[in-house]
């Protein structure tokens, strides 16, 4: 390979950059407020293409939603108020993160929860395994038992 | 306590199996978006009408005094599935007595009344929503959306996708009928 060709091969790659859904035009001219517009679409669900953010969604709807964000924060609206905005009409769904209320307390406890009977089963077994003693690993009121057993099947001899 | 630590394998599998068998259900949709305008009041919009069509544009006020259940419904010449719900919503609007809004997403109004003039335009008003804003408003995913709004302007039912087929047609017209035994029964 020449030197030439590998430099226009360089170049090529460099051409290469990720596609973005994010069209020049939509982008504002404040870098502040435009970051604070790129965070906020990235928890912001497209209700075309679920499971993808506004962000990344080159959906029609998910254009309309990335305008309006921008617009309510041009406005002067927080960022609370524009999601507030946006879930007004499609609901907590658009949300990738729930709100934490009475109907989500099930989702956010629930793997807490989950953990805390499995670490207090394990815990159990764990301590049961360590209180056994003796040559067989019987506990000392299985010994007594035993004891106990063996004691009468002397006595039927 | 013994005892209630064997049937916990047992219990388990009943609650994980409730779950599989909930998401094997054929009529659940998980791609539905549970609706926040269902018993709300219609939201705030105002559209110009479609130049040329000679029906009066829609906004808010219009829905909130029509003393009746009234049909919206969004749609577009771009949308094919809007081709085919065209001819049942033409229907029901003869037969039923249905009254039917539009409100034209985001179309070319060229293109809307040329779609209208070929199909005929069962709209008692249409709205253009050139920027989709209103589509926004009404927190539609897409196109076609069908709204029943109640006599008082409160959204009642939301169908998305096509009104085409039996059970689409169906699902529309039981509603719409509970909708007028309820205005019936409160008025």
């Amino acid at each position: 390979m020449t030197m030439r060709s590998l430099a226009a091969y360089l170049f090529v790659l460099l051409l290469a950059f990720p596609a973005f859904a994010v069209e020049p035009d939509e982008i504002l001219e404040d870098p502040v407020l435009e970051a604070r517009a790129r965070d906020l679409s990235k928890q912001l669900r497209c209700v075309v293409c679920q499971n993808q953010d506004i962000d990344s969604s080159n959906a029609g709807v998910a254009r309309d939603l990335r305008i309006l964000v921008r617009e309510r924060l041009v406005a002067g609206d927080t960022d609370e108020q524009v999601l507030d905005f946006v879930v007004a009409r499609y609901g907590d769904y658009v949300l990738f993160r729930p709100p934490w209320k009475p109907t989500t307390y099930a989702l956010w406890i629930a793997p807490f929860l989950v953990l805390a009977i499995g670490a207090t089963a394990a815990g159990a077994v764990l301590l049961r395994a360590r209180s056994k003693s003796g040559p067989f690993g019987l506990s000392v009121q299985e010994e007594a038992e035993f004891a106990d057993l063996k004691k009468h099947l002397e006595q039927e001899r | 306590m013994k005892r209630l630590l064997v049937a916990l394998p047992l219990l388990i599998v009943i609650v994980i199996g409730g779950f599989l068998l909930w998401g094997l259900n054929p009529e659940r949709d998980p791609n539905a978006i549970p609706s926040v305008l269902i018993s709300q009041p219609a939201p705030e919009f105002d559209l110009p009408p479609l130049e040329g069509i000679g029906v009066p544009g829609l906004a808010r006020s219009d829905l909130t005094e029509t003393g009746e259940p009234v049909v919206v419904n969004v749609f577009a010449s771009w949308c094919v599935p809007c081709r085919a719900e065209h001819a049942e919503l033409t229907r029901m609007v003869r037969d039923d007595g249905v009254r039917l809004m539009g409100i034209n997403y985001k179309d070319k109004p060229k293109d809307a009344l040329r779609w209208l003039n070929n199909l005929g335009n069962p709209y008692e008003r249409i709205g253009t929503d050139l920027d989709g804003r209103a589509g926004i408003e009404w927190g539609i995913s897409g196109v076609p959306e069908t709204f029943i709004v109640d006599g008082s302007g409160t959204v009642l039912y939301r169908y998305v996708g096509p009104v085409v087929g039996d059970e689409a047609v169906e699902k529309l017209s039981t509603a719409l009928a509970q909708v007028r035994a309820n205005a019936g029964a409160g008025s």
